[in-house]
């Protein structure tokens, strides 16, 4: 299958259109794991049909995407396996779909973690895309929706918004096909280190919280060197997340690298 | 890492929680608002051109008002189905005449001509290939008809207008209003609305969207209810009012469906399934054009194609048995006749017949089989013309002939209005059944689900009956 999208990439030296193969449903034998996280009614199934080049339904209604759905596409021969997650607003609340897309973050380790937001509504989006970025490192904020966003003259500065995120911000429109190569250009560097993020990590919060956090995220250090989410596990903890503490005992959470 | 350093960890954590208080999820959400809203003010700029909005919201304040928000609503399904309807029936008919009149005779004699028993011959081209067959003439135009026109609206944004309107009305039902969308994918198909009740978060509420989501009329059942209100409800009215009248029949047992929705959700949550109801927020998705071509496509492959292969795999299968069915004996009468008669009693207290009940019973795994079904075993039973064979399932070409059969076996307004009645109220179909099962986890509540419908029909068909008689 070929990608016929035209972008001022096309002229990028670094960028190879060339190399991108949509490989629908075949998702064995994946270099990098992707997944696709964002609140609901903010295209993200779109974004996922546009990379995978499969038709999965998308409905212009919140909650449409009850589990997790996979596709996969190739890009410059290594191949990526996508994993569509259902939307939702927060990650810190019990019910299922929340419950589905925080553990696949934390424990299904994905090697980047796009995130899509709807552009028009940037703040009440912000508060998932902050949560997710006290998980992971790896992560591409995918500005989606851009040009309604444009039509009701809202403007953004992207330069800034990846300054204070910490992680590469790529403008789309996947309906029209808009910023799909650069999306994928990102994802692959991120995948393979040539772009290092440094996610913003949640200030403002309470004194008394914030020593708490520090008191275990430092004891949790401690005991998983390699953990670089500890903040993240210490909300969880003191949220009394039966998960997390069950992967602790398990050991689950030292097995992994984050 | 020792399990010890892991408890200690686990305690410490207790122990700040406790030190924290219970405002830690409100702080930390409180927190990252805040910073979500700083980065905002940094990065993004507003121009004070805001027209997309208002033009969102000027439609928004129609279709979710007070005094015209249902009426739209009764519209548009209306108008879906009207299109629905009319359309289907070309399509339809063509395909009929290409695969039961013109291929069924070809393969029959090619079965011959090879040598295959008879039985051999009649198990396959006349149990499953003509219930096939049959699935595919009579579903496929409605579903490429309705199917895409649903979407459309889905996608433009309408859904979760929908759940708007509801949303006070399942309150006062003591349901979750996102039930307002299961429900609505229940209309398509009751067992994809079993699966989107997981958007509820408390088990309680999607518990009673589960068991009541077989109340929203599927698309197995669009197609009986089109037919029965085209032949019998039509035929009362003057001919240039028909098509009216029995789109409004069919409009009503839809409407009437929402109802016992509502009120079974009630009776639900006031008996086994008490509880607070929670509250959530629904966002109201901007109006999108649909991209038309993309969105006829994928709901063609996703919904249509899907569906009707699902139909086909269980329709197979059930050829089969009616054609075993009714060609198997005990004694002097086959298997079917002495089901018919033994259940021909009950059928009179309910106002409908033995040949309905068994229909029912044989075609659990896909409710669009009900009508071809009934057809052939009525023809069995009163020996009329029209059939081909014993357990040959077939439909007639006109709506008339499809008439002519139901009335020789004893048909009457009472029976149609009643197998309209019966076809929504009744357990759902096997993949549903299936489906509520690996959502719930449980025997209880599949049971509870499956058996509610039918006690509700059976109660509801009982009522009208004797009040029919009695009055008319």
């Amino acid at each position: 299958m070929e990608n016929k999208t035209k972008s001022a990439c096309d002229t990028c030296a670094h960028f190879n259109a060339e190399g991108l193969k949509k490989l629908g449903v075949k998702t064995d034998n994946y270099d990098f794991v992707v997944a696709l996280a964002g609140n609901p009614n903010t295209g993200k199934s779109t974004v996922f049909n546009a990379l995978t080049g499969l038709r999965q339904h998308t409905g212009n209604w919140p909650g449409k995407t009850v589990t997790r759905a996979e596709g996969g596409f190739e890009y410059n021969e290594q191949k990526y396996k996508l994993v569509d997650l259902p939307g939702t607003y927060s990650l810190l609340s019990t019910s299922e779909d929340e419950e589905v897309a925080r553990n696949f973050i934390l424990f299904g380790k994905p090697t980047v973690t796009v995130i899509v937001v709807d552009a028009s509504r940037l703040e009440r989006n912000l508060n998932l895309v902050l949560q997710i970025l006290e998980i992971t490192n790896n992560a591409v904020l995918c500005l989606n929706l851009i040009d309604e966003a444009e039509r009701n003259t809202i403007k953004i500065d992207t330069r800034i918004l990846a300054k204070d995120l910490g992680i590469p911000v790529i403008p789309t429109s996947a309906r029209f096909l808009k910023g799909i190569p650069e999306l994928i250009q990102t994802i692959s560097d991120l995948a393979n280190g040539k772009i290092q993020c440094k996610p913003r990590r949640i200030k403002n919060i309470p004194k008394n919280i914030e020593q708490s956090v520090q008191e275990l995220s430092e004891k949790i250090e401690k005991e998983y060197p390699a953990i670089s989410n500890s903040r993240w596990i210490a909300f969880r903890l003191l949220e009394g997340d039966p998960h997390i503490i069950e992967a602790l005992k398990s050991g689950k959470l030292a097995s992994n690298e984050f | 890492m020792s399990s010890k350093n892991i408890d200690d960890l686990i305690a410490l954590s207790e122990e700040l929680r406790w030190k924290i208080g219970d405002d830690f999820h409100d702080n930390l959400s409180e927190s990252i608002y805040s910073d979500a809203s700083k980065i905002v003010e940094d990065a993004v700029s507003k121009g004070d051109k805001k027209s997309n909005f208002r033009l969102d919201a000027k439609i928004d304040k129609v279709v979710t008002s007070r005094i015209w928000g249902f009426p739209i609503m009764l519209f548009i399904l209306g108008f879906v189905l009207w299109l629905t309807i009319i359309g289907a029936n070309y399509p339809s008919s063509w395909l009929a005449s290409l695969l039961l009149d013109n291929i069924h005779p070809i393969l029959k004699n090619l079965g011959t001509s090879i040598g295959f028993p008879w039985w051999l011959n009649g198990f396959l081209f006349d149990g499953v290939y003509l219930a096939v067959a049959w699935v595919v003439a009579v579903m496929l135009p409605p579903m490429a008809i309705f199917f895409p026109l649903f979407t459309l609206l889905e996608d433009f944004g309408y859904l979760p207008r929908v759940a708007f309107n509801m949303d006070n009305l399942f309150k006062k039902a003591g349901a979750h209003g996102k039930q307002a969308l299961t429900m609505s994918m229940g209309f398509g198909c009751n067992a994809a609305g079993v699966v989107a009740t997981r958007i509820i978060d408390s088990p309680r509420e999607r518990l009673i969207a589960i068991i009541t989501n077989n109340f929203s009329l599927c698309n197995g059942r669009w197609p009986t209810q089109i037919l029965l209100a085209t032949i019998f409800i039509g035929a009362v009215v003057p001919a240039s009012y028909s098509s009216l009248a029995s789109l409004s029949a069919v409009v009503g047992i839809a409407v009437l469906g929402i109802f016992f929705m509502f009120f079974f959700s009630w009776a639900l949550s006031k008996t086994v399934l008490k509880g607070e109801v929670s509250t959530f927020n629904l966002e109201l998705p901007p109006y999108r054009p649909p991209v038309f071509w993309k969105t006829i496509y994928t709901s063609l492959i996703d919904r249509t194609l899907i569906v009707l292969w699902r139909a086909v795999v269980f329709a197979a299968p059930a050829g089969a048995v009616i054609w075993l069915i009714s060609n198997i004996f005990i004694g002097d009468q086959n298997i079917a006749s002495w089901a018919i008669n033994s259940l021909d009693g009950f059928g009179f207290l309910l106002g409908l017949n033995g040949v309905i009940l068994l229909a029912y019973i044989v075609a659990i795994p896909a409710n669009e089989i009900v009508i071809p079904t009934i057809l052939m075993l009525t023809v069995m039973v009163t020996g009329s013309s029209g059939g081909v064979g014993n357990g040959v399932m077939f439909e007639l070409d006109s709506v008339s002939a499809t008439a002519g059969i139901l009335t020789s076996g004893g048909w009457t307004l009472l029976t149609a209005v009643n197998v309209m009645l019966f076809s929504l109220l009744h357990n759902p179909c096997s993949t549903t059944i299936y489906t509520i099962y690996k959502e719930t986890n449980s025997v209880k509540w599949t049971v509870v689900a499956s058996v509610l419908p039918v006690i509700a029909g059976f109660i509801v068909t009982f009522l009208v009956a004797q009040v029919w008689r009695i009055f008319l």
